[in-house]
């Protein structure tokens, strides 16, 4: 599979309380490419990761991952060639083990034994986490779940990597990190988040969702720079987009803050 | 040092003493005494503290009482008499020790093991023991998500109490508005509960579950191991014929 490809064609979904979450929503996402969904919460992005894996059905269009259809026919390769990681690490992590999570995928697919382990090893130096294998997944702080959890499908060795909120909850160090490893990994990337920095560290190109649709599509940097837009759906420009003089206000006022008089001594 | 054992030996070998100290018969005291003397040894090479292996292992007593009956069922020299003609015989007597000292052997070594092993251990262990898979799946699912479940517990009731707040002295709700709430919780709980199992089974089905529970096979025990196995079984084996074919 030399094309590791997206293709969502004109696909709407809603929930079986009758919520509309996508609505004819049409993206192409070439091999290689690093792609984010951003919008507002309840936009549709995760509904739409959880498409690319066959979890959802889309009620009306197609999607295709690798040119393969996602449908009942070939669960089997989609699944392996597209890793998902959910939001929450503890849905992920779901066996006593750091291993036996890591090895879950591996082990679906059929692979010789020695194999499985080469590959968890490599997940886990991958991501910074050689030492945890022995580890009980309960155990961990959130960052190394959710590190474990990336591991877990790097394990696949997938051609598509699609990330619910990868650096939600993440201290600093360890969203650093994420991004240095997202910069790094060679799959297809598409990554739902509301960490709009990271889109501008990782991503090549940004999709804005709101209310199940897509509203734009660009460059991370002319898409987000807009303001209005930014705002009418429920989004803020980054401040590494933020224009020099407006910077310096902003820099200005939060220092101000520090040498007002009696600010700390007083009472 | 036994916590470094393979776990798969520490497994086997507990529940080979627990068989053995089962089938030994009544009436077997040397036996029983050489088991007991086993038991000890392997608790002081635990390194376990003396009073935490008692307090624990006391728990399990209460189950004994259920063999109290037999210290007036069992037909033998009277040694005292209550009203209603209960009669506590000698014999009878000799029963309940005997079954009390095989209850708490066997719990004293099952708590080593416990005590020894973490638990994600002993599952690896179970599943080399062509358990069904889908058995021990199960425990696994359920030992993982019940720190979860504890945790989403803790987070809802300290939720509520931080929302507790009382202003004027003992003018709290009612018993049946607290009851409401904690019934609240509880279902919220439930559907929490129940949501999370249905993603946990959307990643499973991501990285290719297809409801058939497979495990990496482990290493092959060393020969060290193997041979550890092998004198275990043998002495334990060997306690237990010569309790049956001199008391049985």
């Amino acid at each position: 599979m030399h094309h590791n490809t997206i293709d969502v064609e004109h696909v709407s979904y809603a929930y079986p309380d009758g919520q509309m979450a996508l609505r004819d929503v049409s993206l192409h996402v070439s091999s290689g490419e690093r792609v984010a969904l951003i919008g507002p919460n309840g936009a549709g992005k995760s509904t739409l990761l959880l498409h690319l894996n066959g979890l959802l059905k889309p009620q009306a269009g197609r999607v295709r991952v690798c040119g393969l259809d996602v449908g009942d026919g070939n669960l089997g390769p989609v699944r392996a060639a597209v890793g998902l990681v959910f939001q929450d690490p503890n849905d992920q992590l779901f066996c006593p083990t750091v291993f036996e999570d890591v090895a879950f995928g591996p082990l679906y697919q059929g692979l010789p034994e020695a194999d499985i382990r080469t590959r968890v090893a490599a997940a886990l130096e991958a991501v910074g986490m050689a030492d945890f294998a022995a580890r009980a997944s309960y155990r961990l702080s959130l960052g190394e779940k959710k590190r474990i959890a990336l591991a877990t499908v790097l394990s696949l060795r997938p051609h598509i990597l699609a990330l619910d909120e990868p650096s939600a909850g993440l201290d600093p160090r360890a969203r650093r990190g994420l991004i240095q490893l997202l910069t790094t990994v060679h799959p297809t990337l598409l990554i739902a988040t509301h960490d709009l920095e990271l889109v501008l560290d990782v991503c090549d190109r940004v999709v804005l969702l709101d209310e199940g649709r897509v509203i734009v599509e660009g460059c991370p940097g002319d898409v987000m720079c807009d303001v209005a837009l930014m705002e009418v759906h429920g989004l803020e420009r980054p401040h590494s987009l933020t224009p020099h003089a407006e910077l310096h206000h902003l820099r200005c006022d939060a220092l101000a803050k520090c040498v007002a008089p009696g600010n700390i001594t007083n009472e | 040092m036994l916590h470094q054992l393979d776990a798969r030996v520490k497994v086997n070998l507990t529940l080979s003493f627990i068989l053995a100290t089962t089938l030994t018969p009544p009436g077997a005291w040397p036996v029983l005494t050489l088991l007991a003397a086993l038991a000890l040894a392997v608790v002081i090479l635990a390194e376990l503290r003396a009073r935490f292996v008692l307090v624990r292992t006391a728990l399990a007593l209460p189950f004994a009482l259920a063999a109290l009956p037999l210290l007036f069922t069992v037909a033998g020299t009277p040694l005292f008499e209550l009203p209603w003609g209960w009669t506590a015989s000698w014999e009878g007597l000799l029963r309940v020790a005997n079954i009390v000292v095989k209850t708490w052997l066997s719990v004293l070594m099952a708590f080593t093991l416990t005590a020894t092993t973490p638990f994600t251990a002993i599952l690896v262990a179970l599943r080399g023991w062509r358990l069904p898979r889908l058995l021990v799946t199960i425990v696994a699912l359920t030992w993982r998500y019940l720190f979860v479940l504890v945790e989403e517990a803790q987070r809802l009731m300290r939720a509520r109490a931080a929302r507790s707040g009382q202003i004027v002295e003992g003018r709290g709700k009612s018993l049946a508005w607290r009851a409401r709430v904690t019934g609240g919780m509880a279902g919220n709980l439930l559907l929490r509960g129940a949501d999370r199992a249905e993603r946990i089974y959307s990643a499973m089905s991501a990285r290719g579950y297809d409801g058939e529970p497979r495990v990496v096979a482990q290493p092959p025990l060393t020969a060290g191991h193997r041979a550890l196995l092998a004198l275990g079984y043998l002495f334990l084996a060997l306690l237990a014929l010569t309790g049956i074919l001199f008391w049985g």
